[in-house]
């Protein structure tokens, strides 16, 4: 359904001024490039829940924004349905955003304080004729019900409501329009863990009623395991592995991986000799050469620093980027 | 070593006073740890964990003041402690780290001027003696190279890097009991697993004493050695750590262990805590969980008491449910 093609994303700042007349007079300033996005494909059939894990700065949230169409590639593709989405004018790229809408992290930030419910939920299905304005309401009501909120309360502000059913009305805005793909970017990280559990059950009840396509962007592995049906780890820009949830959690194949399974933390581990990797996340300003994780590695041959690995099929729906598998 | 636990809360109570009411923040706590002894305090947001932080070390700013209760220190009550003492205390037998390590590092100084300051502070001894101790204590949290790192300002760290340096100031005089408030929280997995291996290994080596408090169960649940999840302001449950977690009895503790993904989850729907949690202004007469509980009766209505429903819990809940414990 979702087709990413080689996609990549770089953000440059540029010289400013006073760095350019230093290099008229011989200084050596160049541009800072930061590659959030490096090379990344992957397909997303329909119905999938795809659950996108990396550490900060990896560039998932950067993916997810390109897949939603906030951001612009810098090169690559994104097919949606079998067509390019950056190929669409007019009427058919504004059909082709409606389809894929995106739920934030943050239900304080994403809400416009100063509109009601009803407008938040109500504004977008109107101005693009899903719904006529004198059906506004009960449209909005319905979508209301849909996520488990009082459509009593529609003429209320964001401030008056909690964390939890702030969240509820930023998915309620991205369903209004009917859209058939949601990218969630960290979307249950702020939420305390009852609640937490609330809007995880409400996403699974949407995907089985709505039949939706999910990219689930998250950091916290037991999260993504409850919820996907594939995984993509992403280090610093690339992907390092991709594979079925069962499977990865029964065996993981790149080193990176296996380092991040073993230390979240779980409920079921006990008094534990945490044992973690060492070292920090490179700065994605001047990553590593070869391998991104080499520095990091406990595997690390010469050929890491040299090389960079492909992402290839180690098994079948199983990719990974590591040397190591080579020898295999 | 006696056998007086490092720290004693006793009944402590801090209330805030609005002008919409009394909010009960933390409303008859108690519990001790000993020495070396890593206790997870946990709740969710509203639920009093960090003021119960705050009010051990007398930091708590109007409205809010802690109206009852006694908080022994080594057996020396902090409560109605004068200024003075308290000033001696924290920094150096006391220690907090915050969430934030960028609000607790000043940003205009270098790290090794802010340490040097923390020694010289509590202690007579030379520069050189203080500077040597700092560097020592970088070295120990695992900062790589601390004599160049000494001399760099906090914002040249990264969030991991200056956790660890707030950790070190935490660590430098030695102290006797540590309350870390949420200091991973804002750290990714992987740096997350380091702190955390820092810190158990610092309890176990020094013998500090150590109350972390946190909404992750998970975390609690490698690193400490008892838990006590509180609820609206009031402990719900305490116990050693294995027995919270794998025999809950308290029904809140159930449904929040309940929520919590993971491994034998997957595809399953997950157990939900009906409703959200109630304001601190406006909390139902007697057990504050009764109107989310699927046990609540009339019981429920009155002042709930600590019981010991099973040996070594401390629980307060008119239906505990031992039969699911065992």
């Amino acid at each position: 359904m979702l087709e990413i093609k080689d996609i990549s994303k770089r953000f440059v700042k540029r010289l400013d001024v006073a760095a350019k007349i230093a290099n008229r007079l011989g200084a050596s300033a160049k541009e800072e490039v930061v590659h959030a996005v490096d090379g990344v494909s992957i397909a997303i059939n329909k119905g999938e829940v795809v659950g996108l894990v990396g550490e900060s700065g990896c560039g998932k949230s950067t993916l997810g924004r390109m897949v939603a169409g906030i951001l612009e590639p810098t090169s690559g593709e994104i097919h949606y349905k079998g067509n390019a989405v950056a190929a669409k004018t007019g009427k058919d790229a504004a059909e082709a955003a409606l389809q894929i809408q995106m739920i934030f992290q943050d239900p304080f930030a994403s809400l416009n304080p100063r509109m009601r419910v009803e407008d938040i939920i109500g504004e977008a299905p109107v101005l693009h004729g899903i719904v006529a304005a004198s059906e506004k309401v009960s449209y909005v009501e319905q979508v209301m019900l849909r996520v488990g909120l009082d459509p009593e309360y529609r003429r209320r502000y964001p401030h008056q409501f909690s964390g939890g059913q702030r969240q509820r009305i930023g998915i309620a805005r991205a369903l209004a329009v009917k859209p058939d793909f949601l990218v969630c970017d960290e979307a249950i990280a702020a939420l305390d863990v009852s609640i937490q559990a609330q809007v995880i059950n409400l996403f699974m009840d949407l995907r089985r009623d709505l039949d939706l396509t999910y990219l689930f962007i998250s950091h916290d592995l037991s999260v993504v395991e409850h919820i996907s049906d594939r995984v993509v780890i992403m280090y610093l820009g690339r992907i390092v592995e991709v594979s079925p949830t069962d499977e990865l959690f029964e065996k993981t194949n790149h080193p990176y991986t296996t380092a991040l399974l073993n230390e979240v933390p779980r409920v079921e581990m006990r008094g534990l000799d945490y044992q973690p990797i060492s070292g920090e996340i490179p700065s994605p300003l001047d990553p590593p050469t070869g391998c991104h994780f080499h520095p990091r590695c406990l595997h690390a041959m010469d050929r890491c620093a040299a090389e960079r690995p492909e992402l290839r099929e180690i098994s079948p729906g199983r990719l990974a980027a590591c040397h190591l598998n080579d020898d295999k | 070593m006696s056998d007086v636990p490092t720290l004693a809360v006793e009944n402590l109570e801090t209330h805030f006073f609005t002008k919409a009411g009394v909010a009960k923040a933390v409303d008859g706590v108690s519990f001790s740890v000993g020495r070396g002894e890593i206790m997870g305090l946990v709740g969710e947001s509203g639920s009093g964990k960090s003021v119960t932080g705050f009010s051990i070390l007398g930091l708590v700013d109007p409205p809010g003041r802690v109206v009852g209760g006694k908080v022994l220190f080594n057996g020396e009550d902090l409560i109605g402690a004068s200024e003075q003492r308290m000033q001696k205390l924290r920094g150096n037998k006391i220690a907090m780290i915050f969430q934030d390590p960028m609000m607790t590092l000043n940003p205009v100084l270098r790290i090794d001027t802010q340490m040097i300051e923390t020694v010289l502070a509590h202690e007579k001894v030379s520069k050189e003696t203080a500077r040597q101790r700092s560097r020592d204590t970088l070295a120990q949290v695992g900062i790589p190279s601390p004599e160049e790192r000494m001399r760099a300002y906090p914002h040249q760290f990264s969030g991991g890097m200056r956790q660890r340096v707030a950790i070190a100031i935490a660590l430098l005089n030695k102290p006797d009991l540590i309350v870390a408030d949420e200091p991973t929280t804002a750290l990714d997995v992987t740096i997350q697993g380091q702190i955390l291996y820092e810190a158990q290994k610092l309890c176990r080596e020094t013998g500090t004493a150590l109350i972390w408090i946190t909404h992750d169960l998970a975390v609690v649940a490698g690193l400490a050695d008892k838990i006590s999840v509180m609820y609206a302001g009031r402990l719900a449950e305490q116990g050693t750590i294995d027995d919270v977690l794998d025999h809950p009895v308290h029904p809140y503790t159930i449904g929040l262990l309940g929520s919590v993904p993971g491994h034998n989850t997957r595809g399953q729907r997950l157990y939900q805590i009906p409703g959200m949690t109630p304001s601190l202004l406006s909390l139902p007469d007697g057990c504050a969980f009764k109107e989310r509980c699927e046990f609540s009766d009339a019981a429920c209505a009155l002042r709930q008491e600590i019981t010991e429903p099973v040996p070594g819990r401390a629980v307060r809940c008119c239906h505990p449910q031992i039969e699911a414990a065992r």
